[in-house]
Parts: structure tokens; sequence; C-alpha cells
């Protein structure tokens, strides 16, 4: 059953301020970058507009060490089980922004035949950010109001089964078939070198 | 006896550490495994093949320099120690050089191959 530590659930307000400043100032982000968005993001992250400077470190190897995920750019529906299987990897608590308007509703796209409508549809967003594409300032502005979201939210029980495991949506994406098996391999060149 | 008591409290200490940091994952983090969570990551496919894959056997030679030099070097601390008493130092300078002769020929060897040229 999905659970927060014991800490984390019932602080007092003090030990949830230390907290949340914690985690607020110490996103990393898990940059997915599918089209033009991502080169705003890239240009968000250089030195003129630097987000490093907010806290946010755009270098997260891997899902499992990320807990903060910016969409930037357009959602097909090909792409769409990866991201949500990549969501599902992220590690409690994690944060999405979507970055642009393919992100945020389908954008250009909305009637294309292979567009997802928006990123929203896979997983919870917490951030929207328009524009097509939006200007790194408007990155930086909401990255600053989801740092505000999180200096106010209390991360409880009750909290993390609504909006992650244990939601609807966290059931919706969960694969029913078996994974792919691994290739046997085969006999055939052994038994060929011993004759 | 105190050296060893010194040891012993890195000891502790580098385990308290450890525990210290598990235990407030356990008290602080959030767990919520479902079953997607837990699959192997693969860029968001389904993992295929194996864990182990092909790599150059040439490599093999990070590791034939590693034991030259980093083993070595962890050989000639304890020799420090004893180096410079009475009974021990004249008999364990001979033992080291036999030991570091050993590792030269090796070191040797290596150079004859060009290893210790810059790539």
């Amino acid at each position: 059953m999905p659970r927060v530590g014991p800490v984390t659930g019932d602080a007092p307000r003090p030990i949830k301020v230390v907290l949340n400043w914690g985690r607020r100032y110490s996103l990393w982000v898990f940059n997915f970058g599918l089209a033009c968005c991502a080169i705003e993001f890239i240009a968000a992250s250089m030195a003129r507009h630097d987000f490093i400077r907010l806290g946010v470190i755009p270098f997260a190897p891997s899902p499992r060490q990320a807990d903060l995920m910016i969409v930037s750019g357009t959602v097909t529906d090909k792409m769409a089980p990866a991201i949500r299987r990549l969501y599902d990897q992220m590690p409690e608590p994690k944060y999405v922004i979507s970055f642009g308007s393919c992100a945020n509703s389908g954008g250009p796209y909305w009637d294309s035949y292979c567009v997802t409508k928006g990123v929203d549809q896979l997983f919870p967003v917490d951030v929207y950010v328009p524009g097509c594409p939006p200007r790194p300032e408007a990155l930086l502005q909401g990255i600053v109001h989801l740092q505000e979201k999180i200096a106010s939210e209390t991360l409880s029980d009750k909290a993390i089964r609504a909006k992650y495991a244990g939601s609807r949506r966290a059931a919706a994406g969960e694969v029913t078939r078996p994974l792919l098996t691994k290739p046997e391999i085969a006999e055939s060149h052994t038994s060929g070198e011993e004759s | 006896m105190s050296p060893y008591l010194t040891v012993a409290g890195a000891v502790l200490a580098g385990g308290f550490l450890f525990l210290a940091a598990m235990v407030a994952g356990r008290l602080f983090a959030p767990a919520a495994p479902t079953t997607a969570k837990l699959t192997t990551y693969e860029c968001g496919v389904d993992p295929v093949g194996q864990g182990w894959a092909h790599t150059n056997v040439r490599y093999f030679l990070y590791a034939f320099l590693y034991v030259i030099f980093a083993v070595d070097a962890v050989y000639l601390f304890p020799w420090a120690t004893v180096i410079r008493s009475a009974d021990l130092g004249m008999a364990s300078l001979a033992e080291m050089a036999i030991f570091i002769g050993v590792l030269l020929v090796g070191l040797a060897h290596a150079a004859r191959r060009g290893l210790l040229r810059w790539v």
C-alpha cells in the first residue's frame, strides 16, 4: 500500500516547512525533450536564463534519480506508452511540468490522427507553461510557480494515493500482458563445432 | 592498543552513518511500488536480452596497471611503520625489495608494450 514515511506524514509544521524547502530547491529534472520546446528548454538551462540557480539540475541520468519531469514537445501516440512507463519509474514525490502547447493540449496538432492531445491524459501535471514555444523566461516562471506549490503542499498517505499509485490513472497505465521474454540462445552453433 | 581503538572507532562511525542514512530514508521517504515502477529501466520500452553485454578483452590492461600501482601502494603503507625499528628494519627492506622487484618486472613489460604512453 503506498505510504509516506512516518516523520513526513505526521510532522509538526516547522519540520514540514524545512522538508518542503529542501524538496523544492533540489529538483532534479528528467528532461523529456521531444521537439522544438526542447531547444527552449536547453536555452533556459544555459547561461543567460539559467535555471540551475533555482536549484533545478538538468542532469538526471535516468528517471530513477529524478523528481521533476518537464515534457517539452509533441507527444505522439507511439511515444505515449514510453512516457507513461518512464513516469511510473520515477520515485515519489514527483512533479510534472508540461512545457509548450503540444504537451499542454496537442497544440498546433490538435486535429492530428496520432498526437496525444495533452500529456495530462497520461499522468497528472502540476504546472502548464503555455507558448509555442514558450520563452525561457516562461519556463523560469513555471519552475518558480511549481516551487511555490511545493512550499504549500503536505505529503501524506492520502495525497500519495490520490495522486500517484493507487489512483485510477495509475491502474489504467499498468501493463496487463507479460513483458517480452528473453531471446533463446540458439543451440545449433555448439553442435556444429563438435561435429 | 589505542591505534586499534581508533580503527574500530572509524569502522563504527562509518557503519553508523550508513544506518542513519537508511533509517532516515525509511522515516521520510514515500514508498509506492507499482508493477510498472519495478520493471527494469530501458528507456520506457520493455527490457529485452540479458543483463550481460560484450566487452573487449583489451581492457584487462587497466586491471594489470591497477594491480601494479594500487595494490603495491596498499602494501607499502604498513612497511612504513616498521622500517625504522631495529629488529625488523633491514629484513623488511630486503623483503620489500623483492616485492617491488617483481612488480617492476610487470611495469617493465607494460612500458615495453607502450602502455605508459598517453593515449
